[in-house]
């Protein structure tokens, strides 16, 4: 019951869905998704949404805009499971959960305020993935290891 | 496989790559002091950029050079220097890059190194980035084991003092886990070894954690100290009295093997008091005089390919 009750507010016809968003998270997913406010576009956000699966949730819903893959790939750093489905003409054409990429390049700041990404050389962070559960990436210049805590916080 | 190969962190080294450079080190400890007979480097320019300075480092990575019969130029500090001052490491690394056949780097910025590495055609060798990695100094200690042990599978080693932010203690532990060694760590509960460093080794070796040396005295074949520095303690109080329980005593050295060796990375305080340098199981100073050999084999590795 509580799912359809949700597809009726939720029914876009063209656009992304992420879904399954673990409760609280759903302002970093747009944070990584770089949607602010001048985006132009439709963005619903729905927080503390009852689940069976996950029992509390965050849904976004964004119109218009077709999100590609390896860019959704980067929510899982702090929604890993969620699904995301396509939507065009009201239909769901495409379906997938998220997967951590092994390679995270460009949007997370490494903690190390020593590390020789924070020192103003012109160089993109990158983050090897260590471990999904829990999730720990490793920078791979000064190579310290972040966990979830600290990558949600330098996610920019 | 070593022909233009960078040397940024141990990590990078296998374990037969670091036998590999242990014995070809071992061949050249004849000519760390009168150079290299065939001055197999001969023609090569090598260049140490130092931002940072480390005399004792860049003196023996310099004289590695010289003795292979290289050239070198470079920097010490980066104020002696005005040609990089306000560029980017990647810009003189660039310009540099041009006019050596190696760059041997030391900086303050954790994985400096690593950053040269990916705009430089010669090989980059790390000499040390911050708090970060230091490849040279772990070759030069796991060197020692194995030549003043005569092996180094086989034998339990034990770290004690800054277990925590100590790098070398981190890079050496890292690489020894490779061999068949058991490791204690002995330090104050402020300064233990970090967890994601013990949870890395003792997939592969068994390890125990210690706060009184005397507990594990008898069993060790090597005693690795390293210094407690004053700015990890707020209160100066806490750091005497730590730091004071932490002073090695001849009366702990002998409760220990005779066969034992005492390594430190230098410079020491006052962890190892004067009178133990006498005793036959102090090879510190030795340790530090290998950095020679072992460099040496190491830029004929990268510059020979062999
Ligand atoms: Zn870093």
């Amino acid at each position: 019951m509580a799912d359809d009750k949700l597809l009726k507010i939720e029914k876009i016809q063209k656009g992304t869905v992420i879904d399954h968003i673990p409760v609280g998270r759903a302002l970093k997913v747009l944070k990584i998704l770089n949607i602010d406010d001048d985006i132009g576009l439709t963005v619903s956000i729905a927080m503390h949404v009852k689940s069976k699966k996950l029992g509390l949730k965050d849904v976004i819903k964004i119109e218009e805009r077709i999100l590609d893959s390896s860019e959704l790939n980067k929510i899982a750093l702090v929604a890993e499971g969620a699904t995301i489905s396509i939507v065009e003409d009201y239909n769901v054409i495409k379906k997938f959960s998220v997967k951590t990429p092994d390679i995270i390049t460009g949007i997370l700041k490494c903690s190390n305020p020593k590390c020789i990404t924070n020192s103003g050389e012109h160089v993109k962070s990158s983050f090897l993935l260590v471990s999904k559960e829990p999730l720990v990436l490793k920078c791979h210049y000064c190579e310290r290891e972040m966990e979830t805590e600290d990558i949600i916080e330098n996610i920019q | 496989m070593w022909l233009n190969r960078d040397i940024v962190s141990i990590g990078d080294l296998n374990k037969e790559e670091i036998l590999q450079v242990i014995e070809k080190a071992n061949s050249f400890i004849p000519y760390a002091k009168t150079g290299h007979p065939d001055s197999p480097l001969k023609g090569k320019i090598v260049a140490t950029l130092f931002y940072e300075p480390s005399t004792r480092t860049r003196l023996s990575f310099e004289a590695a050079a010289k003795r292979m019969g290289a050239e070198v130029l470079g920097f010490g500090s980066i104020e002696s220097t005005s040609v990089v001052k306000g560029e980017t490491l990647m810009d003189t690394i660039r310009i540099i890059d041009g006019y050596s056949d190696a760059i041997v780097i030391r900086h303050p910025s954790e994985g400096a190194a690593r950053l040269a590495s990916e705009y430089s055609e010669v090989p980059i060798i790390n000499a040390g980035d911050g708090a970060g990695q230091h490849p040279t100094q772990t070759l030069l200690d796991i060197f020692t084991i194995w030549k003043e042990l005569g092996k180094v599978d086989d034998i339990t080693i034990g770290f004690v003092g800054d277990l925590k932010y100590g790098r070398t203690v981190h890079s050496l532990s890292k690489a020894l886990s490779h061999f068949n060694v058991n490791l204690h760590f002995i330090s104050p509960e402020t300064l233990k070894i970090p967890k994601h460093i013990r949870k890395e080794i003792e997939k592969k070796v068994p390890v125990r954690e210690h706060l009184d040396l005397e507990e594990v005295i008898e069993k060790l074949d090597v005693l690795y100290v390293t210094r407690i520095q004053k700015e990890r303690f707020p209160d100066p109080e806490e750091y005497k009295k730590v730091a004071g329980t932490y002073i090695l005593k001849p009366s702990t050295v002998a409760r220990g093997k005779k066969s034992m060796i005492i390594m430190h990375p230098l410079p020491r305080v006052d962890e190892i008091p004067v009178e133990i340098d006498n005793l036959p199981q102090a090879k510190y100073f030795k340790q530090a005089s290998y950095g020679v050999p072992v460099r040496m084999a190491l830029l004929d590795l990268i510059l020979r390919g062999e």
